[in-house]
């Protein structure tokens, strides 16, 4: 995974000198509690996703496919407009990230902060890592986990809804006919992660527990 | 404002960039760059949604680098170059030293106050004259004027001294 380039401004003499003011910029802003939000865009081997944080944990975790700048803006309006591209705080969340998809990391030890969800969403995206690495659950099970077994396609919405897919797994929760449904980062991702987890746990087995 | 900020330092940067360094030389000029998205940064939240941030970031910008110059002018310092430093240059030295930047800079420190800072807030600043007339004071047409016939004595005076310079060589 790498850092997407940072769009400069077109013909502008010095995007250099632009460039080494911003990420200055975005320094003094977070040594002075001004970077509410810092976020990136990396590559991954589902797309390039952006990752946002605030002070208190990673926020969002948008797929192209959600729409990057439709995601920024909502985190402007619902946590804070101080919104600033890179800095250190998204260091640990991008590191677990790359090893998730390296197949060397099964779970996410980042804080991830869950304000843009409330009620049940919250609890039923709270409740996603009890499902293994490399395992699935049906929408009918995590229903019946959160104690509300009627509750199948809210389980659905709130899945559609995580703010944090990847670090809260709900690529995990499947139909129950065993098909995969549908994704927030689409279906081809979806699948992609589902077949990596089964590679890695795979091997993982061959090899030996650690 | 609601939306996120980066896209301000995105599009504005550049124009930011330009007035600072119009009234003030080198880090000088990268540091007033920083304080005024700083002190952006932090009032941001609360600027009405109608704002002209551009014109908004401009204020900032050259309200900064004046305190800058006020304070340079109160603490004057020996430096090695002087001419980097007074309090009256609202144009800096070119960043790359073309004989010929250098004698436009100075065409353009030459000017009278007022068609100074209207030439380097629009042609540098790259700020419409509607937004030049708010920061200088005036009417949009007197802003214009003092632009046309600052950009008119320009051509004469940098001209000239562009043929002084052929004819020296």
């Amino acid at each position: 995974m790498t850092t997407a380039p940072q769009a400069a401004p077109a013909a502008e003499p010095d995007g250099r000198t632009l460039a080494l003011l911003h990420a200055d910029l975005v320094e003094r802003a977070a040594r002075d509690g001004l970077l509410d939000v810092a976020y990136r865009v990396v590559d991954s081997p589902v797309g390039s996703l952006l990752v946002a944080a605030g002070e208190r944990g990673v926020l969002r975790v948008a797929f192209d496919v959600q729409g990057h700048d439709a995601a920024l803006q909502e985190i402007a309006a619902r946590v804070s407009p101080r919104v600033l591209a890179g800095g250190r705080r998204l260091d640990p969340v991008l590191r677990e990230l790359d090893e998730y998809f390296a197949g060397r990391r099964r779970t996410f030890d980042v804080p991830v902060d869950l304000r843009l969800l409330t009620g049940f969403r919250r609890e039923v995206v709270l409740s996603l890592p009890d499902v293994p690495y490399g395992a699935t659950a049906s929408y009918a099970q995590v229903a019946a986990a959160t104690g509300r077994p009627a509750a199948v396609r809210a389980v659905g919405t709130a899945c559609a809804r995580n703010p944090v897919p990847l670090l809260l797994p709900c690529h995990r929760v499947v139909r129950s006919d065993g098909t995969p449904g549908r994704y927030a980062g689409g279906d081809a991702a979806k699948a992609t992660l589902l077949a990596l987890e089964r590679a890695a746990a795979g091997l993982d087995g061959g090899a030996g527990r650690a | 404002m609601t939306g996120p900020f980066e896209d301000v330092v995105r599009v504005h940067g550049p124009t930011v960039l330009r007035v600072c360094r119009a009234m003030l030389a080198g880090r000088d000029a990268d540091d007033a760059w920083s304080e005024t998205f700083l002190s952006a940064l932090r009032a941001w939240p609360e600027l009405p949604a109608d704002a002209n941030v551009e014109a908004w970031l401009v204020t900032i910008a050259r309200r900064r680098c004046l305190d800058e110059l006020r304070r340079r002018a109160r603490h004057a310092v020996p430096v090695e170059d002087p001419a980097l430093t007074t309090g009256t240059a609202l144009v800096a030295r070119a960043d790359e030293p073309g004989a010929r930047d250098l004698d436009l800079w100075r065409a353009v420190a030459a000017l009278p106050a007022k068609q100074r800072r209207v030439v380097v807030l629009h042609h540098l600043g790259g700020l419409p004259y509607t937004d030049v007339a708010a920061l200088v004071g005036g009417t949009d047409a007197a802003a214009r004027r003092a632009g046309a016939d600052g950009v008119a004595t320009l051509r004469r005076t940098y001209g000239a001294a562009v043929t002084d310079e052929e004819d020296a060589r």
